[in-house]
């Protein structure tokens, strides 16, 4: 089959030409969040629009890397790059730079770099390995354990940082196992698990256990008949209530005030424009301001003067909204409609399991980022400060999200040449 | 192709993807589009970016005479999305603009932004302003900044002085530090010190709604920062002279350099014709930039340091020198004139009626030319070939600070040229030239060119007798005497000190011998040492030079004037030089009839012929 080995055989352009668009588009906004009033020489090495080119540039490097690279590494090393990225890990609580409270950047020379942006990478790919072996099987507890493990030790290491937003991308990778066959239940139970987990925030305790129990013993009438089910019933019920009883006492003593007051401001009990929740109004100000149609490019007037904090990181959103108005709204998740479902297309098609899972994994850990960061800047999600894939201004996250895309297009094109 | 086990999970992937993206989309259609009220707070939430600008540094004269202040002005700025109907014709009146270019100027704000504020108006005047700032209520949208412009109390001094204006685009490109808009020093002294006069800029958050009204500091001031305003100058300049100078040479196009040499300290420099200085600020100063440009006695060329003449028989002071220090002359040496100096039938230099034979200081106070064509010729001649001897002459020439810049704190300058050993040979062919050939250099003509600066420093350095200080503008920043090294070391000319006094005695003779070139100009009780020179004008009508210091012993000043198409260096320079003199030392003027004659001197209408 190896009829055409020149670089770019085979490779999905749709996802490419996808991936150029968002840095495109992408940049455009930085440009946009940095120019104000009297700025000029905006594209030199000390501006972020310049920065970024560079960081645009340098992905590129990466990317013909990759290309280069025999699909045949990824699968053999696997394990190996896992294991650096976990000691990264360790290394950045130890040696790290702690910006804002949290000890997640390296720091060489000018330069800062975010070890939890690549080990998203050494994650997928260890977790891709282990699952494409034969019979394997996710009905066994054994292998489920083994799975999660995987996932579970980058995780712990993260929120030792501590960085909540990393965490949970790490943890949606729990879909990716899904996709391969664990049980239902466990859907089901973490769905539940969320619910009750808003539910409690939103309403007090006492009152979200009676309804609990009031929920129990609904289904205890309703099943009275099946005495097989009264054990597991009462187990659920107890899981339950403990888990509730745990969200609160994590709400009330685990969770630091600041963090209390941004889950409030989402759940709407607490109205604040000014302490806390002055971001998430600026922010929503900033994008309801562009209206249907846009303030035009350059012609933001919220997400310049500091309105709007992180404007060219987590809140480039803002600058979207505000000068493209819902069209570029409509764009940009587009864009990732268009990026995901391609993804999960092509995952599909793979004839490798590890392919298939590398892919599910890209496609979930994307869609985590979207979601949430989009989110948070209108207010259905708490303001935790993760990157908008290709968009946000920053390296790390560029060549992590660069480097996992291109893996997921190299190992595509290479297919073909991976026997059954 | 088979699907892969539990490949109908995928379903759930775009179950999942598809419902996210719409609760999104439907989210942001509420914000973006059906709720009206985050329009509303954003457009009562404009931050207001106020540039605090720094007030520029005020220059001072030598006595502490202001020189140059600053005024109050606005811009009229205006966001164009922020305006709402009003009353544009009684805006208009309130200006005092025409309607046509209110669309114009409203038009250009528009395609610049209409969410951000641009400039509408540069610069109206604090009456205007203050009858707007009465009635801004009734136009929202347009809001008033206030900025500094220059003013110039003493309407003297512009080419000194130079003139402030927006910082030209080939500055903003390369500096980041400033913005389109700021004041940037063009030209003089408030380029040269650019540095010191800006100050620096600060900055100011204001939240402000849609009627700009403010609404406090944006987060309590936290991003704020303050203006921190320009250094003071004081000059070296002593303006009560600078005008008296202006005065004297008032229409006759000119210089006049005056320098303390015991220090270095320009006195005076003025340049005719010149300008008040006021003419360019604020809006008149384009037009009026545009009328001086085009003008042909080119007002806004700075003579006194670009332009580059002829030295003439001043000239004559350093070859007398050069033949001490190089023992082919002595002052008891005497050479024999008839009416000039010939080498062959081809080749003269002419001379004026006169005794002959001259010593060395009678040489200089009746300007002999044929003296020097026979010193030259032993100085050049001394070595064994012409262009060694030349060479040396020509170091000795550079030692007084002629053919190179001055390296100075002055914006501009020229090198003058005295011409190099490669230079003749490229005309005239290598050893194919001797002293001879270029021997009206020893009357200061050939290509040799000084400005007017170089020659007044050339005669503070005679009157040093032998070394001199580089002239310079400023004396204190900021009350600091200036402590630069390149204004307080001396520079030693080739000529040994006791060469001099034979030399300065033959320009005081030409005010006190009466046959002496200045004895018209001479003032009692002043010993005032100079030398006439005439440059030689091949258009026109010869420039009249003079040079003089004073008094003879610890000399105060040091002065060169040069009077265009004037003529004789005795008929205008000399007289102006010795009034200066007299004014600077006496603080009055004996000879009121020469002062008038030179007042009322009118030489602007003997054009060049073209
Ligand atoms: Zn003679």
């Amino acid at each position: 089959m190896r009829n055409n080995r020149s670089l770019f055989a085979n490779i999905d352009w749709t996802l490419v030409l996808l991936y150029l668009l968002m840095l495109f588009f992408g940049w455009l906004n930085i440009y946009a969040a940095n120019y104000g009033e009297g700025t000029h020489n905006l594209i030199s090495m000390s501006s972020e629009p310049g920065k970024q080119l560079f960081w645009i540039g340098t992905s590129f490097i990466w990317i013909l890397l990759i290309l280069i690279l025999d699909g045949k590494f990824y699968t053999t090393f696997s394990y190996l790059i896992y294991a650096v990225m976990i000691i990264l890990l360790i290394g950045v609580l130890i040696v790290g730079k702690e910006i804002g409270g949290a000890k997640s950047w390296y720091e060489i020379g000018n330069f800062s770099m975010q070890p939890s942006e690549f080990a998203k990478i050494g994650t997928l790919l260890a977790l891709s390995k282990y699952l494409s072996q034969l019979n394997i099987n996710l009905g066994k507890f054994n292998t489920q354990i083994k799975a999660l493990s995987i996932i579970a030790i980058p995780i712990l290491f993260i929120m030792l940082q501590p960085d909540a937003g990393s965490a949970i991308v790490f943890a949606s990778l729990f879909l990716v196992l899904f996709r391969e066959g664990i049980s239902n239940i466990y859907l089901v139970i973490v769905g539940f698990a969320i619910a009750l987990f808003v539910i409690t925030l939103k309403l007090e305790l006492q009152t979200t256990m009676a309804i609990v129990t009031i929920i129990a013993g609904l289904f205890a009438y309703l099943l009275k008949k099946n005495k097989n089910s009264v054990k597991p019933a009462i187990i659920s019920l107890i899981l339950a209530l403990g888990f509730v009883q745990s969200v609160g006492y994590m709400y009330s003593e685990v969770l630091k005030p600041h963090q209390r007051n941004r889950i409030d401001l989402i759940l709407g009990k607490i109205d604040d424009t000014h302490g806390a929740g002055y971001n998430l109004h600026q922010s929503k100000i900033a994008i309801g301001s562009g209206g249907f149609t846009g303030k035009g490019f350059l012609d933001g007037t919220q997400t310049k003067f500091n309105f709007v904090p992180e404007q060219s990181t987590d809140f480039i959103f803002c600058t979207i909204g505000e000068e493209w108005g819902f069209i570029g709204s409509i764009i940009t998740i587009g864009i990732f409609m268009l990026l995901l479902f391609r993804l999960i297309i092509l995952a599909e098609r793979q004839r490798s399991a590890f392919s298939r899972v590398f892919g599910y994994g890209v496609a979930t850990i994307l869609f985590c980022h979207f979601f949430i960061n989009i989110g948070m800047t209108i207010g259905i999600m708490p303001v935790i400060g993760i990157p908008l894939p290709f968009f946000s201004y920053g390296g790390s996250s560029l060549w992590g999200f660069s480097i996992l895309l291109f893996i997921f297009i190299k190992l595509d094109a290479y297919r073909m040449e991976i026997l059954r | 192709m088979s699907r892969s086990r539990y490949a109908n999970r995928r379903l759930f992937f775009y179950f999942l993807f598809g419902v996210s993206a719409t609760l999104l989309l439907i989210s942001l259609f509420r914000i973006q589009v059906v709720d009206d009220s985050y329009k509303l707070s954003a457009d009562n939430n404009v931050i207001k970016a106020v540039t605090l600008y720094p007030e520029r540094g005020y220059i001072y004269d030598r006595n502490g005479e202001l020189l140059v202040t600053n005024q109050r002005a606005y811009d009229l700025m205006v966001t164009p999305r922020q305006v709402k109907k009003m009353d544009t014709l009684n805006f208009c009146r309130i200006i005092n603009i025409e309607k046509e270019y209110f669309d114009k100027q409203f038009s250009k704000a528009r395609r610049y932004s209409s969410y951000r504020a641009s400039i509408f108006i540069k610069e109206i005047s604090k009456q205007t302003a203050a009858q707007l700032q009465e009635r801004l209520y009734e136009f929202p949208g347009f809001y008033l900044q206030e900025r500094t412009m220059r003013e110039y109390p003493q309407k003297s001094a512009a080419h000194i002085l130079g003139y402030v204006s927006q910082v030209p685009d080939y500055i903003l490109k390369k500096n980041d530090r400033y913005k389109k808009n700021d004041n940037f020093g063009m030209t003089g002294i408030e380029n040269s010190y650019e540095k010191e006069l800006r100050g620096t800029q600060g900055i100011q958050y204001l939240i402000r709604d849609v009627w700009n009204r403010s609404k406090g500091n944006f987060q309590d001031g936290k991003y704020d920062s303050l203006a921190v305003n320009g250094k003071d100058l004081e000059l070296c300049i002593d303006i009560k002279l600078q005008k008296y100078a202006e005065q004297l040479i008032q229409n006759k196009k000119g210089s006049i350099v005056a320098i303390e040499p015991s220090t270095g300290e320009i006195l005076v420099l003025v340049s005719s014709p010149y300008y008040d200085p006021n003419l360019l600020i604020g809006r008149s100063r384009s037009p009026n930039f545009n009328r001086m440009y085009k003008d042909e006695n080119k007002p806004l060329f700075d003579r006194s340091l670009l332009a580059e003449y002829p030295p003439g028989s001043t000239f004559k002071l350093l070859n007398a020198l050069i033949g001490l220090q190089e023992d082919v002359i002595y002052a008891g040496t005497r050479f024999s004139c008839d009416q000039g100096w010939r080498f062959s039938p081809k080749l003269k230099i002419g001379c004026h009626a006169h005794n002959s034979p001259l010593n060395l200081t009678e040489s200089i106070s009746q300007s002999c030319n044929a003296y020097y064509c026979y010193t030259f010729r032993r100085i050049i001649e001394k070595y064994p070939t012409a262009e060694e001897g030349y060479d040396n002459w020509r170091n000795h020439i550079l030692s007084f600070g002629l053919g190179n810049f001055l390296n100075n704190d002055l914006y501009t300058g020229r090198k003058g040229r005295v011409p190099s050993v490669d230079f003749y040979n490229r005309q005239y062919g290598k050893k194919r030239w001797k002293a001879p050939t270029v021997i009206s250099l020893s009357i200061g003509q050939d290509a040799l060119v000084v400005s007017p600066i170089q020659m007044a420093n050339m005669c503070a350095a005679i009157a040093n007798r032998g070394h001199y200080y580089t002239p310079h503008m400023v004396r204190k920043i900021n009350g600091e005497p200036l402590s630069d090294s390149t204004y307080t070391i001396p520079k030693h000319t080739t000529i040994d000190k006791k060469h001099f006094k034979t030399i300065v005695n033959g320009m005081e003779k030409a005010f006190t011998s009466k046959r002496g070139t200045a004895k018209t100009a001479r003032v009692k009780n002043i010993e005032i040492c100079g030398k006439t020179g005439t440059a030689e004008n091949p258009h026109g009508e010869d420039h009249s030079i003079f040079i003089a210091f004073a008094p003879k012993e610890n000399p105060q000043i040091a002065l060169a004037v040069y009077v265009e198409n004037g003529g004789w260096g005795s008929t205008w320079a000399a007289p102006i030089a010795s009034l200066m003199i007299e004014k600077y030392l006496t603080d009055q003027v004996s000879n009121t009839n020469l002062e008038s004659f030179i007042l009322n001197g009118n030489l602007m209408d003997k054009e060049d012929e073209k």
